[in-house]
C-alpha cells in the first residue's frame, strides 16, 4: 500500500507544470478564444513531444490524471479530453497512433457530450454512436460560457475502425475532466490566496478576516478530499469511482470558482482579469462529460444495486 | 502508487474479521454513558484485550500485537464493519496513551498502560475550563508546589470532561507557574477522580445522558509520580495529543464507511428520490475520507508529519458524520424523531464540530498554517 504519487510521477507533474508556467498559457487561451489557434497548436505539439498525447495508451490513468490536472491548472485550450483521453482509448490502429503522435482530433459523444469541441481546429472529427465511432462532418458552432471552447454539432459519416472500448473511453474522459477541474480549482484557490494577502480594506489585508479565511479554508478542504478520489479512480477506473471523482472535483472546483470570484470582488467579475478564464472553464467542465446529476445517479445505481 | 495490502496485512485482516464475527455482541450495547452500559462496555474492552484486539498497535507487553499503521487502519475498518461497540476507553487509548508512550517514564508506562488496555481503568479527558475551550492557553486552574509532600496541589475547575461521570482517572493541564506567559508554565497531570478534594458533577447532554461532567479541584494533592513530562512543559506535551485527536487516530475511516453502508441499506429499504443525491454525497464523502486516510498513512510511513492537515481532516470527518446521520433521519421521515440507533448516532455526531477544537478554530488553522493567510490582529477576536 502506497497511496501517494511516486517520485517519477511527481517529477513528471513538476516538469509539465514548469513547461506550462513558462508558456504564457493565459495568452494562448485568450488567442484561442479569438480564433487565433497557432499558439495553442504549437503548445499542443510541445506537449505531444512530452508524451501527453500518448499517456492513455503508453502509461496509466494516474499519469493521465497528472497531465490533465496540469492542463486545468494552466487553462490550456483545445480538445484535450476528446483527443488524449476518449479517442486515444476508443480508436484503434493508425487512427490511434495518429492521436498519440500529436494529431488534434475531437469527438461528440451524445448524450453527455453532444457537441464536438473545437471541430474547426481538429484535423479529425468523430461522432460516437451505438455502433462505435464514425468520422463526422462539423456543422454549426455554438458559443460556450468558456470562450476558449467552441462547440460544434456534427453529422456522422461512415463507421470507423474502433477498438470497441467506448465504455473505458468514456470513463477515462470523465476522469480526465475531473482532474482538469481539480487543477483549475487549485489555480483559482492559489490566485485567491495571493490576492487576499495583498488587498487591504479597513486598514488590513482582507485575508486576515475570519469570514474570508473560513471560505478559503473550505475550498482547501474540498480540494484536498477530491484529490484522493481522482487518484483512487485512476488506480481502478470503474464507473462508480470515476463518477465519484467527477462529482467531487466538480463540486470542489465550482466552490473554488465562486469563492475566488467573491473574494476578488468586482475585478474578478471582469473578462479582462485572468480569473475569468478559470471561472468560465470550471462552469463549462462541471457539466461536460456527464452532469453531476448524471454521475450521482450512476453512483447510486451502482451502490444500491450492490446492496439490493 | 497502489492500494494493495501485503500478504501479511491481508492475513491480519482475515484474522481480525473472523475474530470480530465470532465475538461482536449480537445486540448493540446500551449507551456507554449509563452505568449499566458503561459496565458492559468495560466487559467488551476486557474481551478485546484478552485476545489482543483492544490496542493492536501497542507493544505485546502491554496487551498489543505491534500492528503497523496500515494494520491499525485495517483493524478499525473491520471493527466498524462488524458493528462492534463504541470504545469506552477511547480517550485513554487514543489521547493519553500516545503521550504516555512518548513522555511517560518507564514506571508510568508500566503502571498506567496495562489497565488502560484491559478497560479496567477508564480515563476521562479534562481539558476545557469555563473560560477556556479551544483557547487552552488561557487555562486558569492552578497547581501549587508542595515540596514537603513531594508533589503538587491542584485547584480550580474543568468542564466538558468526556466520560468523567463514570470514569476512574482523569488527565489535564494546570497552570503551575502563574508568572509565565500563556503557553508556558502549564503542567500535565494524571489524577484519580475519587481523590480527596475532587468533585465530579455530571452534565446531561442533548440526549439526556451524562457523557461529560464538570470536575472541581479543591486542594487535590498529586504526587510527582503522576506528572506527565516535565513540569511547565504541559503545553508541548499536550499538543501531541491534540494532533492525534484532530488527525488520524481518533476517527478512523471505518466508522464512516460502515455508517455509509448502513445508510445505503436504509435507502435500499425505503428509497426516496428526494434524498437520493444526499445519500450519494454522504457515501462519496466517506469514500473520500477512506482514500485520504490511506494517503495520510503513506505520508506517515514515509516519515512525514500530519501537522495542520489534521485540521483539514477534523473538519471533514466531523461534518461528514453529521451529514451521514442527517441524511438517514430524513430518509426515516416521521420515524426520525423516535429513539433509534440513527438518532443516537446523530446526537453524538452533533458534538463533532464542537469538540477537539471547534471547526471554526480548525478553519483558522487551515487558513493560517496551510494557506498562509495573515493572523487576525490582536484585539480583533475578542
Amino acid at each position: 500500500m502506497r497511496f501517494e504519487l511516486t517520485t517519477d510521477q511527481r517529477d513528471f507533474a513538476a516538469s509539465l507544470d514548469a513547461l506550462l508556467a513558462a508558456s504564457d498559457t493565459v495568452a494562448v487561451a485568450r488567442a484561442w478564444a479569438e480564433g487565433e489557434h497557432a499558439p495553442g497548436l504549437a503548445l499542443w505539439a510541445r506537449l505531444a513531444e512530452q508524451g501527453v498525447t500518448m499517456l492513455a495508451t503508453e502509461a496509466t490513468p494516474v499519469e493521465v490524471c497528472i497531465a490533465f490536472e496540469a492542463l486545468g491548472r494552466h487553462a490550456v485550450p483545445g480538445p484535450w479530453v476528446e483527443s488524449a483521453a476518449y479517442l486515444a482509448t476508443e480508436l484503434a490502429g493508425s487512427a490511434q497512433e495518429a492521436i498519440a503522435s500529436g494529431t488534434v482530433a475531437t469527438v461528440a459523444v451524445p448524450p453527455h457530450t453532444p457537441y464536438a469541441l473545437d471541430a474547426d481546429v481538429a484535423e479529425r472529427v468523430y461522432a460516437a454512436g451505438r455502433d462505435g465511432v464514425r468520422t463526422a462532418t462539423p456543422g454549426e458552432p455554438h458559443v460556450s460560457v468558456d470562450r476558449t471552447r467552441r462547440l460544434f454539432s456534427v453529422a456522422p459519416g461512415p463507421v470507423h475502425d474502433t477498438a470497441d472500448r467506448s465504455q473505458e473511453a468514456f470513463d477515462l474522459a470523465v476522469l480526465a475532466t475531473a482532474a482538469q477541474l481539480l487543477g483549475a480549482g487549485e489555480r483559482v484557490l492559489a490566485d485567491a490566496v495571493t490576492y487576499v494577502k495583498q488587498r487591504k480594506q479597513f486598514g488590513r489585508e482582507i485575508g486576515s478576516y475570519q469570514a474570508i479565511k473560513h471560505r478559503l479554508a473550505d475550498v482547501r478542504i474540498a480540494l484536498d478530499f477530491a484529490r484522493p478520489l481522482v487518484h483512487g479512480a485512476a488506480l481502478d477506473p470503474a464507473p462508480r469511482a470515476v463518477s465519484a471523482a467527477k462529482v467531487a472535483c466538480a463540486d470542489a472546483a465550482y466552490l473554488a470558482s465562486r469563492t475566488g470570484l467573491q473574494v476578488h470582488g468586482a475585478i474578478g467579475y471582469t473578462q479582462e482579469f485572468d480569473l475569468s478564464i478559470w471561472i468560465t472553464k470550471i462552469r463549462a467542465l462541471v457539466t461536460a462529460w456527464g452532469t453531476p446529476a448524471f454521475h450521482r445517479a450512476r453512483i447510486l445505481d451502482s451502490l444500491v444495486g450492490s446492496h439490493g | 502508487m497502489d492500494l494493495e495490502l501485503s500478504e501479511s496485512e491481508l492475513a491480519f485482516q482475515a484474522e481480525a474479521r473472523s475474530w470480530l464475527a465470532a465475538n461482536v455482541p449480537a445486540q448493540p450495547l446500551p449507551s456507554l454513558d449509563t452505568p449499566e452500559g458503561f459496565a458492559l462496555h468495560q466487559e467488551w474492552e476486557a474481551r478485546l484485550a484478552a485476545d489482543r484486539w483492544s490496542v493492536v498497535s501497542w507493544p505485546r507487553e502491554y496487551h498489543g500485537r505491534e500492528a503497523s499503521l496500515v494494520e491499525w487502519v485495517v483493524f478499525e475498518e473491520e471493527y466498524y464493519r462488524a458493528g462492534a461497540p463504541g470504545r469506552v476507553s477511547q480517550n485513554g487509548i487514543f489521547l493519553l496513551a500516545p503521550i504516555i508512550f512518548e513522555h511517560g517514564t518507564q514506571e508510568q508506562q508500566d503502571r498506567f498502560l496495562p489497565t488502560m488496555a484491559t478497560g479496567e481503568r477508564i480515563w476521562a479527558q479534562c481539558w476545557s475550563e469555563p473560560e477556556a475551550g479551544s483557547d487552552l492557553a488561557s487555562l486558569k486552574s492552578t497547581a501549587r508546589r508542595d515540596d514537603a509532600r513531594g508533589g503538587w496541589v491542584l485547584d480550580g475547575q474543568k468542564i466538558w470532561c468526556s466520560r468523567a461521570a463514570l470514569a476512574h482517572w482523569g488527565f489535564g493541564l494546570f497552570r503551575s507557574d502563574p508568572e509565565a506567559q500563556k503557553h508556558a508554565g502549564l503542567t500535565y497531570f494524571l489524577f484519580p477522580l475519587d481523590a480527596e478534594g475532587v468533585t465530579v458533577r455530571p452534565i446531561a447532554q442533548l440526549d439526556g445522558e451524562a457523557g461529560f461532567a464538570e470536575v472541581f479541584f479543591d486542594d487535590v494533592f498529586v504526587p510527582d509520580a503522576d506528572v506527565l513530562g516535565a513540569p511547565g512543559d504541559g503545553w508541548r506535551v499536550a499538543m501531541s495529543t491534540a494532533g492525534n485527536e484532530r488527525g488520524l487516530s481518533l476517527r478512523s475511516p471505518g466508522r464512516f464507511t460502515a455508517a455509509a453502508d448502513r445508510l445505503l441499506s436504509l435507502y435500499a429499504e425505503r428509497p426516496d428520490p428526494r434524498v437520493a443525491d444526499r445519500v450519494v454525497d454522504a457515501w462519496l464523502r466517506a469514500e473520500a475520507y477512506r482514500l485520504y486516510t490511506w494517503g495520510t498513512v503513506t505520508k506517515l510511513k514515509d516519515g512525514g508529519d500530519i501537522g495542520a492537515a489534521g485540521s483539514v481532516n477534523k473538519v471533514w470527518w466531523s461534518e461528514l458524520d453529521v451529514a451521514l446521520h442527517e441524511t438517514a433521519l430524513d430518509l426515516l421521515g416521521p420515524d426520525a424523531e423516535l429513539e433509534s440507533r440513527w438518532l443516537d448516532g446523530y446526537t453524538f455526531a452533533l458534538s463533532g464540530p464542537i469538540y477537539a477544537g471547534t471547526n471554526e478554530i480548525q478553519r483558522n488553522i487551515v487558513a493560517e498554517r496551510i494557506l498562509g493567510l495573515p493572523r487576525e490582529p490582536k484585539g480583533a477576536q475578542r
